[in-house]
């Protein structure tokens, strides 16, 4: 499904941010990425539907190369699903809104079928209620699960994932973690940048660790949260697994 | 000194000062802001386009009309016109423009200058995410404008360019060098015609003073609103 072979990206002409980057994420299969911070894995994800250019390597999206300048990019992108930090809600839009901009303007949805489908996707993440709301007026872990809502809205072939639960508070969390757990056991293919490494046991293939722009590590679960592996991806999980 | 004053000139001119002269002052305001902003905005996503040389033009356009009195362009405009319209058309003779249209082309390219620099500061004001979640959505980068941005932008900076309009309200009154009837045109003929200078002249402040007054407090009440919401 996401192919990403050799992939090269500088920031200026100096700071090389992803070097040599190869891995992949299969029909179905749940891939984590973690890794210290600057260590390039929000990156990687936001080259996976060119939100980020790269300059070297290939990455494909089913069967699509991305990287291609004749790729019709808005098309590609809206076979797949993302989601960010910050949520990224339209403020001037009313929830049920936001799920229906997309759906109407890209694919060009009847707006009532666009209202259906968002009012079942919000009731699915348990927001029916707010759908008239403001996105001002939910709290963050709420306008996390209006932001999968949106993503899922568009019949995506597969979902990103950018550190979906960094800017929540502890108690939201859960919230959104549910979600995701319930999407990846309905077999949607996932890459998920991430700290939560309950979330990777429980519903990852893969976890692939990254440390200054470099694949360090790309391992089933069981090896990755077992004993072989390399001292940088050890000394990171020691410390994120010592609290 | 004050009996000396004959406040009924005003009265007896109001229909003339407001239905002729208000009229066009309002007409002209409220075309200008529209077109300002159209083009302000145009100028604002060139500058903002990454594409360098439209950036250049569009930087080079407001600098331009930022750095001349507005006096200046408004007459040298109006000679100009004619004879760039003549070159363009390849007309035998200068073109006539009219002296209102002639003067709202001039003040649609001169508040597009000042409307671009507000339009620019408001899609700055729009963090990263927002057009990269449009994007992601699939949304186009016009699509992203239309329906993330530029909606953003515009709330953002609405008391603003409220302002920039009360003061184009007010600037509008130099189309007086065309010999145009706006509302202190108006006031200033009949003044000259009745040789009544100080009543006119007194009666057009009060008259500017409280439309301005009374729109900049409602734009703060704009302000205090909007504040609440977001």
């Amino acid at each position: 499904m996401i192919e990403i072979n050799h992939v090269n990206k500088w920031y200026g002409p100096s700071f090389q941010a992803l070097k040599d980057c190869t891995t992949s994420v299969a029909k179905g299969e749940v891939v984590v990425v973690c890794g210290p911070s600057g260590s390039g894995k929000s990156t990687l994800i936001k080259c996976v539907n060119a939100l980020e250019p790269i300059q070297g390597g290939d990455i494909t999206l089913d069967g699509v190369k991305v990287n291609d300048p004749r790729t019709d990019l808005p098309k590609l992108r809206s076979r797949v699903g993302m989601v960010f930090q910050h949520f990224e809600l339209f403020p001037h839009l009313r929830i049920v809104e936001n799920l229906c901009l997309a759906q109407e303007k890209v694919l060009g949805r009847r707006h009532d079928d666009a209202v259906a489908k968002g009012m079942k996707l919000l009731d699915r993440v348990g927001l029916k209620d707010h759908a008239k709301k403001f996105p001002a007026e939910l709290s963050g872990g709420q306008q996390q699960r209006v932001a999968i809502a949106r993503a899922l809205a568009m019949d995506p072939i597969a979902m990103l994932f950018d550190e979906p639960t960094s800017a929540l508070d502890p108690e939201m969390i859960s919230e959104v973690l549910d979600v995701m757990v319930d999407l990846a056991r309905e077999g949607m293919t996932m890459m998920v940048v991430t700290h939560e490494m309950g979330f990777a046991n429980k519903v990852a293939d893969r976890v692939i660790f990254m440390d200054r722009g470099e694949i360090v590590e790309d391992a089933k679960k069981t090896d990755f949260f077992g004993q072989p592996r390399s001292d940088r991806a050890q000394k990171f999980l020691s410390k994120i697994l010592q609290h | 000194m004050i009996g000396n004053f004959d406040f009924d000139v005003i009265r007896r001119a109001l229909p003339y000062l407001f239905f002729e002269g208000m009229r066009f002052t309002l007409t002209l305001t409220a075309l200008a802001a529209f077109g300002g902003l159209v083009f302000g905005t145009l100028i604002a996503l060139m500058r903002l386009s990454g594409y360098r040389l439209l950036g250049r033009v569009a930087g080079i356009y407001v600098d331009f009309m930022r750095s001349l009195p507005l006096v200046l362009v408004i007459f040298w405009f109006y000679f100009l016109v004619p004879y760039i319209g003549q070159w363009l058309t390849g007309a035998s003779r200068p073109i006539t423009v009219g002296a209102f249209a002639s003067s709202l082309i001039t003040f649609i390219m001169f508040e597009a200058a000042y409307f671009s620099e507000i339009m620019r500061a408001g899609i700055q004001s729009i963090s990263r995410g927002q057009p990269a979640a449009a994007n992601a959505l699939g949304l186009t980068y016009s699509q992203t404008m239309r329906y993330v941005v530029l909606p953003q932008a515009f709330r953002n900076m609405l008391p603003v360019l409220l302002t920039q309009t009360i003061v184009l309200f007010q600037d509008t009154s130099l189309v007086y060098v065309l010999s145009i009837t706006d509302f202190l045109g108006a006031a200033s003929k009949v003044a000259q015609r009745d040789g009544r200078l100080v009543e006119m002249y007194l009666f057009a402040a009060v008259v500017y003073f409280v439309i301005c007054s009374a729109a900049s407090f409602l734009v703060r009440r704009l302000q205090a609103r909007i504040a609440i919401v977001r």
